[in-house]
C-alpha cells in the first residue's frame, strides 16, 4: 500500500490549518456564547449562528479544494501533543471522511437558525457548538487517541442536550444514551492501547498515529481479531447494531428535534464511519475474519428495525427505529468490502444524515402545532397543510428509497455491491427496502389521509422560516439523487484504495466487477 | 574515657528536611502562641497553617526540582527516602493542608453565622491538620517499617480526632470512634506484619529487606513467616487505603465526619496510603512480586467492581463519592498490579501510573468535598436531595462542580481520563488485559454515580430559591482544582515527562 504512504507525504501542508479551524471555530463560538451573559440574549444567538455558519463555509470550502483524484489523505496537519504516550494532533481527510464533514458543516447552522430550544438557549447554543467541535473531531482525527478523546467527550454535550431540553422522559433516556456509549468505549480505549502497544516493534516506536499503526504496523492473527473486537463493540453501540439498539429509540424520541437531528445526522455515523476507519482500514485481516457476524447482526438490525418500525404509535419512534434499519444496510455495505457496497455506504451514511434529520425536523414541527407524536392523534393533515404533506412526502420518499432521490443511489449501489460477497444476507435484506415503504407509506396515510377532525382542523401550514429550512434538505436530496456522481467520485479512490490495502494484507480478492456508479 | 575523639557529630542535612522541619515548626508555633494569647481573630488559624503547609510544599518542590539531576539518596541514617516519588505525594500533601485550612475556616464561618452560639473556629483543629501532614509526609518517605509505622500512627491520631471534630453532630462523634476502633485493628495487623517480616529478615529498612530477601538462600522462596507478614502488611495498608473487604469503615466515617476533613481523609490519607504502600512493595518485596501480586489482582477486582456498584445505589452525595474513592483505589491497585511484573521492562510504568493517579485523585477529591461542604452549607445536609437544582442558582459554581464529576468519571480532556489512561496503558503494557478491562467497565458503572449528582445539579427543580453563598476561600479551592483538572488534561506532557524520573525510588 504505498499509494497510500506516498500520498500522505506529498499531501499538501497548507498554510491554514483549515482542519483545525473547523474543530476550534464552533470552540470559539461556545465561549463567545457563554461570555455575553444574559445581558446580552439577541448577540448570543448572533454568536452561535454565525461561529456555526463560519464552520460551514469553511466545511464547503474543504469540499471545493478537495482533489478528487488523490485517494490519501488531504489537508493533513499533525503536531505533537503528547509526546511522552506518541500521541499527536493529527488531522486529515479522504473521500471517506470528506462529506460527512461536509454534513457536519451544514447541519449544525441549520439546526441552530432553525429549530428553538424554547428555554435557557445560552446553554443550550453552547452545548450545540461543543458538539459541533466533538463530531468535526471525530471525523477529521488520524490519531486513535485523539479520535477517542472527540468519540468520547461528544457525550457529554449530547447528554445535557437531551437531559436539559427534551421530553417527559428526559433523563433516563440520556443516562441510558451516556452509559451505553461509554460502556462500549471502555472497550474500546483498552484497544486502542494495546493496538498501540502491541505494534510497537513492527512500527518502531509506541504511537497512537492511524496511519502508522495502519500502514507499517503488523498484528498477529489472534491479536488483531481480538482487538478489531474491542473497537467494534464502540461502534456497534454507536451505530447501533442489534442487539445494543435499545438506547437509541429512547434516546431519539426524548431528545428535543434540534438534539434528534443531530443524533440521526451526524452522531450515528461516528459508529459507521468508525467501522470503516478504525476497523476496516486498521484491522483487514479481522474485518475478513468477521464479515459473517457482522452481516448477520446488520440484516437483523435491518428486518428487526423496519418490523419495530412498523409496529411504533409514536411517530418519532418510528423515525428511530428506520434508523435502526437504514444503518444495518451501512454495515452490510462497509463489511461486503466491494467498491460498490463501500461506496454506497459511505453515501448512505450522508444521505441517512439529510433525510432521517428533515423527518425528524418535520415530526418535531407536527409536535410544536398539535403537542403530540402519537399517530392516532393525527388525521388528515394534506387537507389543512399540502405544502407541509408535500415536503414531508418527498423526505419520506427519499428515505424509502425512490429511485431520482438520494436514498435510492446509496442502498442501490449497496445492494448491488454486496451482492457478490454476501448474496443470501442481501437476499434477505432487501425485504427491508419494501418492508421501508410498508411503514413510512402506512404512517404518512394514517397521518395525512382522511378527513381532518376538529383537533388537527387547526394545524398551521408551513411558515417561512421552516420552509427555507426544508429546501436545504430537498435540494440536497434531489440534488445528490439526480447527480450523485461529484460525490461517487469524490469518495471512489478512497475505497479502491481501502480495498486494496485490505487485499494486500488478507487473501481477500474482490470479485470482479463495473466501475461503481457508471 | 575520651569521648572528645569518639564522638562524630553527625551531619544534619537541614536543607534536604527543610520541609518536614518547616511543618513542625509552624505546628510549634501555632500551637505555643496560639495557647498564650486570646483567641485570634477569625480565619487566621487557618491562614497560619495554610503559610506552613505552603511554605513546606515549596520547599519540597524546590528539593523536586533539584532532583531532577541528583541521585535519589537517603536521609538520616536510611530513615527517609529522599526521592521523587515521595517528594511529588509530599507537595500534594502540603496543598491537601492548605486547601483544608481554607475550606475548614470557612465552615467555621458558616457555622458561626448560622447556628452556633460561638465560633467553632478553634486553634486544636488546625494543629491536628498540621500534625496529619507531618504524619503523611513521613509515611510518604519512610524508608524503614518502623519509621513507616511512625508515620502511619501519627497520621491517624490526627484523623481519629477531626473526624470526630464537629462536637455537636453525633454522626461525627460516631464516626470518629468507628474509625479509631477499626483504625487500631488495622495498625495492630500492621505491627504484627513488621514483626513477621523483621523477624524473617533482621531488617526493618526497606532496601536491606530487599537485598535480603533478593537472595533466596538466606530466606527460602516460600518461607511461611514472610508470607504471612507480607499479607498482613497487605491487610493493615489494604484499610488505610480503603480496599475492598477492608472499606467497610470508609463510608460511615466519609459521611459522618465534618465534610471539609472528609476531603482531607480522600485527598491526603489517600496519597500517603498508597505511595507508602506502592513503596513498600515495590522496594521491600520486588524479590516475591510472584507471591503478592496475585493477592494484588484480586483486591483489585473487588475493590473496582465493589465499590463502583456500591456506589451508584446510595442516595447520600457523601456516601457516594466514599464508596467512588474506594473503585479510585481500584485503579491505583491496577497501577501496583502492574509494578508487580518485575520481569516485564514496563513495570516501572505501573508505578507512576499508580502515583500519578493518586496524586490528580487527590486534586478532584479536595475540590469535590469541598463543593459538598459548599452546598450542605451549615446544616451538613448531604443527601441528593439538597443538591437539586442548584445548577439554577450557583450556575458558575455548578459548571465547576460538574468538570470535577465528570474528570471522576474519565472523560477525556481532564485529569482523570489522563490518570485512567495512565493506569490502562501500564496495565496493558504488562499484559494484564482483564485488569484493564475490569477497570474500563467499572468506571463506566461508576460514572451513572457522577450523572446521578449531576442530574440533580441541572435537570431537577431547585428546593430553594436562593443561590447559596460562597466565600473567597470555597471560590479559590474550586477555582484552583478545576483549573488544575483541565490544564493537566489538556495539556498533561509535563506531568508525564516526570515519568521516569519518578520511578528512580531509592533502593
Amino acid at each position: 500500500m504505498n499509494v497510500m504512504i506516498a500520498a500522505v507525504a506529498d499531501s499538501p501542508i497548507l498554510a491554514f490549518p483549515i482542519l483545525t479551524a473547523l474543530v476550534l471555530v464552533p470552540l470559539i463560538g461556545a465561549g463567545a456564547v457563554l461570555s455575553f451573559g444574559r445581558r446580552r440574549p439577541e448577540w448570543t444567538k448572533l454568536a452561535a449562528l454565525s461561529s456555526s455558519v463560519v464552520t460551514g463555509a469553511l466545511s464547503l470550502w474543504v469540499l471545493q479544494a478537495f482533489d478528487p483524484a488523490d485517494a490519501g489523505f488531504q489537508f493533513v496537519s499533525k503536531h505533537e501533543w503528547i509526546p511522552a504516550w506518541g500521541i499527536s494532533w493529527h488531522l486529515g481527510i479522504d473521500g471517506i471522511s470528506l462529506f460527512l464533514v461536509v454534513l457536519t458543516g451544514i447541519l449544525f447552522p441549520l439546526v441552530i437558525a432553525g429549530v428553538d430550544p424554547h428555554h435557557d438557549e445560552r446553554p443550550y447554543l453552547a452545548w450545540m457548538l461543543i458538539l459541533q467541535a466533538g463530531v468535526m473531531g471525530s471525523f477529521v482525527s488520524l490519531d486513535l487517541f485523539l479520535f477517542f478523546v472527540f468519540f468520547e467527550i461528544v457525550l457529554v454535550p449530547m447528554y445535557f442536550l437531551i437531559g436539559g431540553w427534551g421530553y417527559d422522559d428526559r433523563v433516563y433516556a440520556a443516562t441510558k444514551f451516556f452509559l451505553f456509549t461509554m460502556a462500549g468505549s471502555a472497550f474500546m480505549l483498552v484497544g486502542i492501547v494495546a493496538t498501540a502497544l502491541l505494534s510497537r516493534d513492527s512500527v518502531g516506536e509506541v504511537t497512537f498515529d492511524l496511519v502508522a499503526l495502519a500502514e507499517t504496523g503488523s498484528l498477529s492473527i489472534t491479536e488483531g481479531r481480538w482487538l478489531f473486537v474491542a473497537f467494534a463493540v464502540a461502534f456497534a453501540v454507536k451505530v447501533p447494531l442489534f442487539p445494543v439498539h435499545t438506547w437509541l429509540p429512547d434516546a431519539h424520541t426524548q431528545a428535543p428535534t434540534g438534539g434528534s437531528v443531530i443524533l440521526a445526522g451526524v452522531l450515528l455515523k461516528m459508529g459507521t464511519y468508525g467501522l470503516l476507519r478504525f476497523g476496516v482500514y486498521l484491522f483487514p485481516e479481522a474485518s475478513v475474519w468477521a464479515r459473517p457476524a457482522l452481516y448477520t447482526l446488520a440484516v437483523i438490525g435491518i428486518l428487526y428495525g423496519a418490523i419495530a418500525a412498523t409496529m411504533q404509535s409514536d411517530l418519532k419512534r418510528l423515525v428511530a427505529y428506520s434508523s435502526v434499519a437504514h444503518l444495518g444496510f451501512i454495515v452490510l455495505g462497509t463489511f461486503a468490502l466491494t467498491d460498490q457496497a463501500i461506496t454506497g455506504g459511505v453515501m448512505q451514511m450522508v444521505n441517512h444524515g439529510v433525510s432521517t434529520g428533515a423527518l425528524f425536523l418535520l415530526v418535531g414541527m407536527i409536535y410544536e402545532r398539535r403537542h403530540t407524536r402519537q399517530i392516532a392523534e393525527l388525521r388528515g393533515l394534506q387537507h389543512v397543510a399540502p405544502i407541509f404533506a408535500g415536503f414531508f412526502m418527498v423526505v419520506m420518499l427519499s428515505s424509502i428509497g425512490l429511485p431520482g432521490l438520494n436514498g435510492f443511489v446509496g442502498e442501490f449501489l449497496i445492494l448491488i455491491g454486496a451482492f457478490d460477497t454476501a448474496r443470501w444476507w442481501v437476499i434477505i435484506g432487501t425485504f427491508g427496502v419494501v418492508l421501508a415503504a410498508l411503514y413510512l407509506l402506512w404512517a404518512y396515510q394514517r397521518v395525512f389521509h382522511g378527513e381532518p377532525d376538529e383537533a388537527n382542523q387547526g394545524f398551521a401550514e408551513l411558515r417561512l422560516r421552516e420552509g427555507v429550512l426544508l429546501s436545504v434538505f430537498v435540494a440536497i436530496i434531489v440534488f445528490t439523487g439526480v447527480y450523485p456522481k461529484p460525490m461517487l467520485s469524490r469518495i471512489e479512490p478512497s475505497v479502491a484504495a481501502l480495498i486494496e490495502h485490505v487485499e494486500s494484507r488478507t487473501d481477500y480478492q474482490r470479485p470482479s466487477q463495473g466501475e461503481a456508479g457508471d | 574515657m575520651d569521648l572528645g575523639t569518639d564522638f562524630v557529630a553527625p551531619t544534619v542535612e537541614w536543607y534536604a528536611l527543610s520541609p518536614y522541619i518547616a511543618l513542625l515548626g509552624g505546628l510549634l508555633l501555632l500551637l505555643l502562641v496560639g495557647a498564650l494569647t486570646p483567641r485570634w481573630r477569625r480565619g487566621w488559624y487557618g491562614m497560619m497553617s495554610a503559610t506552613t503547609a505552603g511554605v513546606a510544599g515549596v520547599l519540597a518542590a524546590l528539593q523536586f526540582a533539584d532532583l531532577g539531576t541528583a541521585a535519589p539518596r537517603t536521609l538520616v541514617k536510611g530513615a527517609l527516602a529522599q526521592d521523587r516519588f515521595g517528594l511529588l505525594a509530599f507537595i500534594t500533601i502540603c496543598m491537601a493542608v492548605v486547601f483544608t485550612s481554607m475550606t475548614m475556616a470557612d465552615a467555621a464561618a458558616r457555622s458561626a453565622a448560622d447556628t452556633a452560639p460561638r465560633s467553632t473556629d478553634s486553634l486544636e483543629h488546625y494543629a491536628l491538620l498540621l500534625t496529619a501532614g507531618i504524619g503523611a509526609a513521613i509515611m510518604v518517605t519512610a524508608n524503614d517499617l518502623i519509621v513507616s509505622f511512625l508515620g502511619i500512627e501519627i497520621l491517624s491520631l490526627s484523623l481519629y480526632v477531626l473526624a470526630a471534630s464537629d462536637r455537636r453532630r453525633a454522626a461525627s462523634q460516631e464516626a470518629g470512634l468507628k474509625y479509631f476502633i477499626l483504625g487500631g485493628f488495622a495498625s495492630a495487623f500492621l505491627l504484627y506484619g513488621i514483626a513477621l517480616v523483621y523477624g524473617t529478615t533482621g531488617q526493618t529498612g526497606l532496601n536491606d529487606i530487599g537485598v535480603v530477601l533478593a537472595d533466596e538462600v538466606s530466606v527460602p522462596r516460600n518461607d511461611a513467616m514472610l508470607l504471612a507478614g507480607i499479607a498482613l502488611l497487605l491487610v493493615g495498608f489494604g484499610f488505610k487505603v480503603a480496599l475492598v473487604p477492608f472499606h467497610s469503615w470508609t463510608p460511615d466515617v466519609y459521611q459522618g465526619a465534618p465534610t471539609h476533613v472528609t476531603g482531607f481523609m480522600a485527598s491526603l490519607g489517600k496519597v500517603a496510603a498508597v505511595v507508602a504502600l506502592v513503596r513498600l512493595f515495590v522496594v521491600a518485596f520486588p524479590s516475591r512480586a510472584d507471591d503478592w501480586r496475585p493477592a494484588v489482582f484480586g483486591l483489585a477486582v473487588l475493590t473496582l467492581v465493589v465499590g463502583s456498584v456500591l456506589a451508584i445505589v446510595q442516595t447520600d452525595v457523601k456516601r457516594m463519592l466514599a464508596y467512588s474513592s474506594v473503585s479510585h483505589a481500584g485503579f491505583m491497585l491496577v497501577g501496583l498490579e502492574a509494578a508487580g511484573r518485575i520481569g516485564s521492562e514496563s513495570a516501572s510504568d505501573g508505578v507512576s501510573a499508580a502515583l500519578i493517579y493518586v496524586v490528580l485523585y487527590s486534586v478532584l477529591a479536595l475540590g469535590s468535598f469541598a463543593a459538598v461542604s459548599i452546598v450542605a452549607g451549615a446544616a451538613s445536609a448531604t443527601s441528593l436531595d439538597v443538591f437539586k437544582g442548584v445548577a439554577k442558582t450557583n450556575p458558575v459554581f455548578a459548571l465547576g462542580f460538574t468538570v470535577l464529576l465528570l474528570a471522576q468519571a474519565g472523560v477525556p480532556l481532564t485529569s482523570g481520563f489522563v490518570a485512567k489512561f495512565g493506569v490502562i496503558r501500564a496495565a496493558v503494557s504488562t499484559e494484564s488485559y482483564v485488569l484493564a478491562v475490569l477497570a474500563m467497565v467499572s468506571a463506566v458503572i461508576a460514572a451513572y454515580l457522577y450523572l446521578r449528582i449531576m442530574v440533580s445539579m441541572w435537570l431537577a427543580e431547585p428546593v430553594t430559591v436562593a443561590p447559596r453563598t460562597i466565600t473567597i476561600a470555597g471560590r479559590l479551592t474550586l477555582g484552583v482544582a478545576v483549573v488544575i483538572t483541565l490544564v493537566l488534561g489538556v495539556l498533561p506532557t509535563w506531568l508525564l515527562d516526570l515519568g521516569d524520573s519518578l520511578t528512580s525510588l531509592v533502593r
